[in-house]
């Protein structure tokens, strides 16, 4: 695993993020809320460039007309067909027909009532450094 | 690092690259308010600056159905320069026609003068796209060819406009939308469907539109969604009324496309047509085949949003009972349920009926083979 | 030919009512002089007009009165031809039509009477669907408690074509009430015509406003399940009459295709829309709206993913088959039971409850 270092944590304050390409990779770095996020820059339904997309929240209901709506900024929705990734673990939030289990490196959020989509797009581990934001790959 | 996502089929951009295509289905747009004008006779600018549009829909600003994305469109399809997606001819040129390589591109104008309740400024801004189709885009890329946009619901003007453009090779069809005052099988339609045919012209009948019926049969739904899964249904109706009215039955070299409103539901809505017309023929003595008959003679079907059932071989099935000769590829860019090129078939159609699909089957039905 | 097997359930047939008279004794005072004194006639939808092909086949056709009115013609031509043990009724008399909530409700209740005392009680194996008057959703309710007492009342009947699409939040009490009581909503085939019998207008023809109703049952199905109709109400089954059923597959391609996409405007809609279907959805067997070949009809089973979906029907008197031959060809025996028995017993959970006089209307 190869580190690189992206930019001075000042560079990305909270709700921006920015694209670079890591060995002909296309990535996008999110910061959420003090917290720093990778994706990959392609979305695994059609490969459209995923991290280009709106940031939104989370909605999930119970009950008919009444949404709770949680993670916001956290998930992003593809600007092709606008499906929903959560940025922290790549998850998506559709077609839980095709739900398949898999491992992830980073925390899996307890207790999640929405059903979890089959597609996953890729997460990038990123920390902070001595006030630089860095990517692992 | 995890690696989770769903791999591509290997090579499948240079595929695209290779395959020549055609898009039956591209909406351009204009870049500003005034793009329009100087197509326009100067009291409708002061005219649309006063009163706006006047449609078949309470909302001047914005769809009632608000969209899943702003514009309907991908973000990632603004131009560089500005304007909302489609409507740059050097962006979607970079980003579409190039890259994807579209050898022949179907322009289907939407927001256009069809469904204003102003039949003369209808008329007006309908005759203007058509000239603006040609100024900004067929004249200048000529992989490029328009449709005639029509007053719609002024059979006699539409009629004049077609018959102001047959001849003229920067269009290959004229284009109507779904929803209208009337299914579009009514008589108030039927110069339209005369001229086009006096043409040589295909008709294109395009999802959307409003002509101030509510959009089920039960009344107005609730969400967005509903009304992108009902463009199926008031498709269906659409058809089942220009069969029945016998509009191919006195056009029979007419042809006509469904555009943007899925085809999976074409053989079920032609068992019914034909079960119920053995029982109730004797009302529509005018129509002399069966109606699915007239349906698989008359229609072809753009085939954006793409059928995705879970087996992939339904999907061929379908496409089967429907003729490979039938099919139309179009992506509907820059809209967001854009459909990729390299993605949309499944493995194991043949050759012949791959470049049918992409490419021959609209060279034949607008005359550029 | 597939021969249907004895002891089934007809899951659609339709008496008729030979006159608004007919209604009379069955309303107050001030109704029946409302009828009288203002010339109310009859209340026939175009939905059916009464000489059309479909409204009855010809050998189901009485010399004299409306196909349907004759309870001995419904013995001889359905009920003991098929052998069934049950047969359901679902009056189409066009009381959706009228606009006024207290008329409606009077022709209602009157129709719903007349239903148990002409038909039920003359027939053990007649079952009776409660018609209710959906102008008002209070009066419906009211309705569907007071007809529910009498346990032959297995099922809630609505129109496809009504004045709002049927999942919207202000019916929801009808289907609390039909939940809580086990009872099932039927949703037929007809228009009020409150609204134009297509989604595109009002066309010329009966050939066209038949045809669209699979395109009602199929924007109707869209509006319920994405309105959550079965989140809030997962034990409500709702059962598609007279729809027509080929058209399902493809329809659902399409709603699961922008379900994943649009999911944040109805994020209770947690299921796909085909499990949905297969968990609360059902639809009668007639019309079969299938290809001429039998191969096809049976792939698209293959492409409903379920063979618990179709329920039995003749649709009496309407003229949808020859003969005998309600079941489609090459059918497995397996499908034959599901079809005519478990389904419907598995859909009709009064069925299997006991007819006790008392508790009769």
């Amino acid at each position: 695993m190869a580190r690189h270092v992206i930019a001075p944590v000042d560079e990305l304050p909270p709700g921006t993020r920015k694209f670079i390409t890591i060995d002909e990779r296309p990535i996008a770095i999110f910061n959420v809320k003090g917290e720093f996020f990778g994706l990959l820059n392609r979305c695994p339904h059609q490969g459209a460039a995923l991290c280009e997309g709106p940031l939104i929240g989370l909605a999930q209901s119970s009950d008919p007309g009444k949404i709770e709506y949680t993670k916001l900024g956290e998930i992003i929705r593809c600007p092709w067909h606008g499906w929903e990734f959560d940025i922290r673990t790549g998850q998506s939030y559709c077609d839980p027909r095709r739900f398949r289990a898999k491992a992830y490196p980073v925390n899996i959020e307890p207790g999640a009532a929405v059903v979890k989509g089959p597609y996953i797009a890729e997460t990038i581990a990123v920390s902070v450094e001595s006030d630089y934001v860095v990517v692992d790959l | 690092m995890n690696i989770q996502f769903r791999e591509r089929p290997e090579g499948a951009s240079s595929v695209a690259a290779k395959t020549a295509i055609a898009d039956c289905d591209i909406h351009p747009a204009r870049a500003t308010k005034t793009e329009l004008y100087p197509y326009l006779a100067k009291r409708w600018h002061t005219h649309l600056e006063t009163y706006d549009k006047h449609p078949y829909q309470g909302m001047m600003e914005g769809p009632p159905y608000p969209k899943a994305q702003p514009n309907a469109s991908r973000r990632d399809a603004y131009p560089p320069e500005g304007g909302p997606q489609g409507s740059s001819l050097s962006f979607m040129q970079k980003q579409h026609l190039d890259p994807n390589n579209v050898v022949l591109g179907v322009l289907n104008p939407l927001n256009t003068g069809q469904g204003i309740r102003n039949h003369d400024l209808a008329a007006a801004i309908c005759s203007a796209i058509n000239d603006w189709q040609i100024e900004k885009w067929t004249s200048k890329d000529s992989r490029l060819k328009g449709s005639i946009v029509v007053a719609n619901e002024d059979g006699v003007t539409a009629a004049a406009e077609i018959r102001k453009r047959a001849g003229d090779k920067n269009f290959v069809q004229v284009l109507l939308l779904s929803r209208n005052v009337e299914p579009l099988g009514q008589r108030r339609y039927w110069p339209i469907y005369q001229a086009a045919e006096e043409a040589g012209l295909p008709v294109g009948i395009h999802a959307f539109g409003f002509g101030g019926n509510p959009i089920t049969a039960s009344g107005w739904p609730s969400f967005y969604i509903e009304e992108m899964v009902g463009h199926s249904q008031c498709q269906q109706t659409a058809l089942a009324s220009l069969v029945l009215e016998g509009v191919f039955e006195r056009h029979p070299t007419l042809k006509m496309i469904m555009i943007e409103a899925g085809f999976g539901w074409a053989p079920s809505l032609a068992w019914r047509l034909d079960k119920t017309f053995e029982r109730l023929h004797s009302e529509v003595p005018h129509l002399k085949r069966k109606p699915s008959e007239y349906i698989r003679d008359h229609i072809f079907w753009t085939t954006q949003p793409m059928e995705d059932p879970e087996r992939r071989d339904h999907l061929l099935q379908l496409i089967d009972w429907i003729g490979w000769d039938k099919l139309l590829f179009a992506t509907d860019y820059p809209h967001w349920d854009f459909d990729d090129p390299s993605r949309v078939l499944p493995p194991g159609v043949s050759d012949a009926n791959r470049d049918a699909f992409y490419l021959g089957n609209a060279r034949k039905l607008y005359g550029l083979a | 030919m597939t021969s249907p097997i004895a002891g089934g359930v007809d899951c659609d047939l339709h008496p008729a009512v030979p006159h608004l008279t007919s209604l009379l004794p069955y309303l107050n005072d001030y109704w029946r002089d409302q009828v009288t004194t203002r010339g109310m006639t009859d209340l026939v939808s175009q939905s059916y007009p009464s000489n059309s092909p479909i409204t009855a086949r010809p050998d189901w056709r009485p010399s004299q009165g409306k196909p349907g009115s004759s309870l001995e013609d419904m013995r001889k031509q359905a009920l003991d031809p098929f052998k069934v043990s049950h047969a359901i009724c679902n009056p189409l008399y066009g009381v959706q039509m009228v606009f006024s909530e207290d008329m409606q409700d009077a022709f209602c209740r009157a129709l719903n009477d007349w239903l148990a005392r002409e038909w039920l009680d003359k027939d053990e194996r007649l079952r009776g669907s409660i018609v209710i008057p959906v102008q008002s959703v209070e009066k419906s309710v009211a309705e569907i408690e007071r007809c529910a007492k009498d346990k032959r009342f297995v099922q809630v009947l609505m129109l496809v074509m009504g004045d709002m699409p049927l999942g919207k939040r202000a019916y929801w009490p009808i289907y609390a009430a039909a939940e809580r009581l086990g009872l099932p909503i039927g949703v037929h085939a007809g228009s009020n015509y409150h609204n134009p019998p297509t989604s595109v207008g009002w066309g010329s023809y009966h050939i066209e406003d038949y045809v669209a109703q699979a395109q009602a049952f199929q924007t109707q199905l869209t509006s319920l399940i994405v309105e959550g109709v079965f989140a809030r109400h997962p034990k409500l089954n709702m059962v598609m009459l007279e729809s027509g059923f080929t058209w399902l597959p493809p329809f659902l391609w399409r709603l699961h295709k922008f379900w994943r996409g649009i999911r944040m405007e109805t994020p209770w809609v947690d299921r796909a829309p085909l499990e949905i279907v297969r968990s609360n959805i059902r639809f009668s067997l007639q019309p079969v709206d299938a290809p001429p070949d039998p191969e096809t009809l049976n792939r698209l089973f293959d492409h409903m993913q379920s063979d618990e979906l179709l329920l039995f029907s003749t649709d009496y008197p309407h003229w949808q088959f020859e003969g005998d031959r309600a079941l489609p060809e090459g059918l497995s025996s397996d499908l034959v039971r599901k079809i005519m028995i478990d389904n419907p017993h598995a859909t009709y959970g009064r069925l299997k409850e006991p007819v006790i006089k008392e508790t009769t209307l």
